[in-house]
């Protein structure tokens, strides 16, 4: 007898839905999207997921599994016990649209309140010159391949939809902090980081960081350099005066 | 039709052709959509990951757009569309120091410029990259451009019919993957940037998304492909475990010094060296090491010939019995480089081999089979407006054929989203400015195919999509694949016609939202077509060039060497006939005999 993988896939859409029990053989070197791939083809061929490179590297398939926010391309079976069950579940943080497929928009929706990239004038020759030891810092945020799996996780929205409307989640806090120590950027958004977003709400426990399939340190490299800026922009005496003074 | 759109440009995709040529639409006045098949940022363009070729001279002084064009159109066996190849290597600096400008951050020289890579096919150091993540870095900088712009981006919506109206295209239609309604973009132009048709094979590098849509939809609505025979089986694909054959390994590898072996230890591509690249190639292990170093007195390694001479090497060598147990070579950068090199240079393989296979490629080779990766062929357009044969329709990048003639180099795919993405949108753009408003949209056509299109829906008994397309998967790997004959390419376009016959017999169960079994049901019609045009022109080419290698023709052929294949619909006939390549001037001729000086 050949063994079989028992999965629990979470079937429905906005209107209400149920784990469904699915069985799929045995083979080797399978990683849950695959299974999910082997019951779209045999078993139900309306089940929707959403993916693209199976490779890490563009964030389609992002989805709860056994609970965890994960990419279904970069989970192997092996991970898993003998025998033991694979639930998967759509992100919890937005609304379902069919089975593990979610509205995501509202990351769309943040991208589109950051100010942009504004470069400052070429040097004397035309050229822009960047060092390797400056672009090496915001080079680890550019690495985000944006599965929102650090917005998925993140309590702050996650446990209260409210939140959404004033903070931006931990995927922009990375984009904020790619942009304000890009060296060549000369926006400066601290205030619109404080008010808009809302960093404030986040109280640094580091479940982002520990979701991205980048390994982007989003806590410690992105949030609290950002958290600084923001106190010394608005809560240190000194430049408070000095703001006050027009210095 | 439930959902209807009016622009004066839409444009289909959203890789980096499609991004660029909306920014350069909407910058042009226009009003501008794009609509894409997936999540804005998840395109194929994302997984791309060595580099973007351009002659920037950062590294190497010598290069230049001379010497980058001979490249392209010696790599492409010289049946590439010159002023194609011309204005790429030409513009494909200022494409790259443009994405600088909005924000892109490439890997830097120790002066602080954009670094160049090597990489097959290039004689100088050439690539831009960051990392092996370019394209991540290239879609990234074009999405947020294109946000930044507040360009109109429709997200999972498929469009896979033109309309057309007086001989000139109206608009597209579609449907929306989350609700599975019909959708209709009324436009006075548009840009189809759907990228290639690498899902007809069983093992490729390339994701649902390329089912050929836009060849297809092109195709229908009257325009006319070329090269459709010429496909890129990329050497290095992942080969194990078998979930992740065929998922792409970067030429980055051998370009810092990765070499190829068999399971004797060989470095077995000193043996595939061929007659048309023996002059620039390295011919011993210890000229091929020196060259990274030292290009002025070395010559290229053989490691990094064009592609489709490394995958046919590496084929021969697995045929020959000197292949490993999972039937690939050893790809070896471990005994090489440095840890520490390797995981700052390629960190995602180093991931992907770890997390995927349990390799560590800082200690032991990869194993790497070929993988069909990149179609050369598509629609025709003109070189400098990236105009197609049928008014109001433009088409850039993979969608688009001429560019790479009969075999791509590594790199100069993103330069070429880039190059004629930019010149797609621009054209649009001006068609648009002066066309007329587009007439009322031709109901009985949107009806028809809105009909068409809900068909597969339904219970009841019929035919699985996936079941087919599975089929049509293994035909074109084992008859349309690497190595091509008369019998088997005749035998993989009657089966062709058995799957479009079965597919009129598929039923999908569920509803139309987001419903995938209909969705590939939808694709494959695109497929099938693509399929076709691609064996049939195979078929007619009896020669072996570039990406087309016939048993039976095993040698190039000066009389085909002149011909393109152009494929088009009479009726619902698909019919072929061979036209002239355009002539080289003699300017240009020159560069391509004498090689190439930079300045």
């Amino acid at each position: 007898m050949t063994s079989e993988y028992h999965f629990r896939v979470w079937r429905g859409d906005v209107s209400g839905g149920a784990f469904q029990e699915y069985r799929v053989p045995e083979e080797e070197g399978l990683v849950v999207l695959d299974v999910i791939h082997r019951i779209q083809q045999t078993q139900q061929p309306d089940l929707a997921c959403r993916w693209n490179c199976k490779a890490g590297k563009c964030g389609s398939c992002s989805a709860e599994i056994n609970g965890h926010p994960s990419l279904m391309c970069m989970t192997r079976m092996d991970e898993f016990k003998e025998g033991e069950t694979v639930t998967v579940q759509p992100l919890q943080t937005f609304p379902v649209i069919k089975d593990l497929v979610t509205d995501v928009s509202f990351n769309y929706e943040v991208a589109k309140t950051i100010p942009a990239f504004k470069p400052k004038p070429r040097e004397a020759d035309g050229t822009r010159r960047m060092y390797q030891e400056d672009v090496d810092r915001v080079q680890e945020f550019r690495k985000c391949i944006e599965c929102f799996l650090c917005q998925d996780v993140c309590h702050v929205i996650r446990d209260h939809e409210d939140n959404k409307k004033s903070f931006a989640g931990p995927r922009f806090f990375a984009r904020l902090a790619e942009l304000e120590m890009h060296p060549l950027d000369t926006n400066d958004r601290v205030a619109l980081i404080k008010q808009k977003h809302g960093l404030g709400f986040c109280n640094i426990t580091m479940c982002c960081s520990e979701v991205c399939p980048e390994h982007i340190h989003i806590t410690d490299n992105a949030i609290i350099p950002l958290k600084e800026r923001v106190v010394s922009e608005f809560y240190d005496p000194l430049a408070w005066v000095k703001r006050r003074l027009g210095l | 039709m439930s959902e209807r759109h009016a622009y004066d440009v839409v444009v289909i995709g959203a890789g980096g052709a499609g991004i660029r040529a909306a920014i350069e639409a909407h910058q042009a006045g226009a009003r501008t959509a794009i609509v894409c098949k997936s999540l804005f940022g998840k395109a194929h363009t994302v997984m791309a990951e060595g580099g973007i070729a351009a002659a920037m001279r950062n590294v190497w002084k010598e290069d230049g757009w001379q010497v980058h064009f001979r490249d392209t159109m010696r790599g492409g066996k010289l049946l590439n569309n010159w002023r194609m190849a011309q204005l790429h290597a030409q513009e494909a600096p200022d494409r790259v120091l443009e994405l600088e400008e909005w924000g892109a951050m490439f890997d830097r020289t120790n002066d602080g410029l954009i670094l160049q890579r090597d990489f097959g096919g290039h004689r100088y150091a050439r690539l831009a990259h960051v990392g092996d993540r370019t394209g991540l870095e290239m879609i990234r900088t074009l999405q947020q451009r294109a946000v930044e712009l507040g360009i109109d981006v429709f997200m999972e919506y498929t469009l896979q019919r033109l309309l057309t109206d007086a001989g000139r295209v109206t608009g597209a239609i579609g449907y929306k993957r989350q609700t599975g309604e019909l959708v209709l973009f009324a436009a006075k132009a548009v840009v189809l940037a759907t990228g290639g048709i690498g899902k007809a094979w069983k093992v490729t590098s390339n994701s649902w998304e390329y089912s050929g849509d836009g060849q297809a939809m092109a195709l229908e609505a009257g325009a006319e492909l070329i090269d459709m025979e010429m496909v890129q089986i990329h050497p290095t694909g992942m080969i194990w475990p078998p979930s992740v054959r065929g998922i792409l390994v970067t030429e980055g590898v051998r370009g810092d010094g990765g070499t190829l072996k068999n399971t004797s230890g060989k470095r077995f591509m000193f043996d595939y060296i061929p007659e048309f690249f023996k002059a620039e190639t390295a011919d011993t292990e210890k000229e091929a090491d020196a060259w990274y170093t030292d290009k002025r007195n070395n010559r290229r390694t053989p490691d990094l010939l064009p592609r489709d001479e490394v995958a046919r090497a590496i084929n021969a060598e697995i045929k020959a019995g000197r292949g490993t147990a999972h039937g690939g070579v050893y790809l070896d950068i471990a005994s090489r480089r440095s840890p520490d090199y390797i995981r700052k240079r390629l960190p995602s393989m180093y991931v992907q081999f770890k997390e995927l296979a349990g390799v560590d490629i800082t200690v032991q080779p990869m194993e790497v089979a070929p993988t069909l990766h990149y179609v050369m062929g598509g629609i025709r357009v003109e070189a400098d407006t990236a105009a197609t044969t049928l008014p109001g329709l433009y088409a850039a990048g993979e969608v688009a054929a001429g560019m790479h003639g009969a075999n791509r180099l590594g790199g100069n795919s993103l330069s070429d989203l880039l190059v004629f993405g930019r010149r797609a949108g621009k054209s649009a753009a001006e068609y648009a400015g002066r066309a007329s408003a587009p007439p009322a949209a031709n109901e009985a056509q949107i009806e028809s195919a809105a009909a068409a299109m809900l068909k597969p829906l339904g219970a009841g008994d019929g035919e699985n999509p996936y079941r087919i397309q599975s089929e049509l998967q293994e035909t074109m790997h084992e008859l349309v694949g690497i190595i091509r004959d008369e019998s088997g390419l005749k035998e993989a376009i009657r089966r062709i016609q058995t799957y479009k016959e079965r597919l009129e017999q598929v039923r999908v169960p569920g509803g139309r939202a987001y419903n995938p079994g209909w969705n590939l049901a939808l694709e494959l019609r695109s497929l099938l077509m693509v399929a076709e045009a691609s064996a049939t022109s195979a078929l007619m080419r009896q020669e072996s060039r570039g990406g087309h290698t016939r048993e039976d023709f095993p040698k190039t052929d000066g009389e085909w060497g002149k011909k393109n294949i152009v494929s088009m619909r009479q009726g619902d006939t698909l019919v072929q006939r061979t036209e002239p390549l355009p002539i080289v001037p003699d300017e240009l001729k020159k560069i391509l005999e004498e090689g190439a000086k930079s300045e």
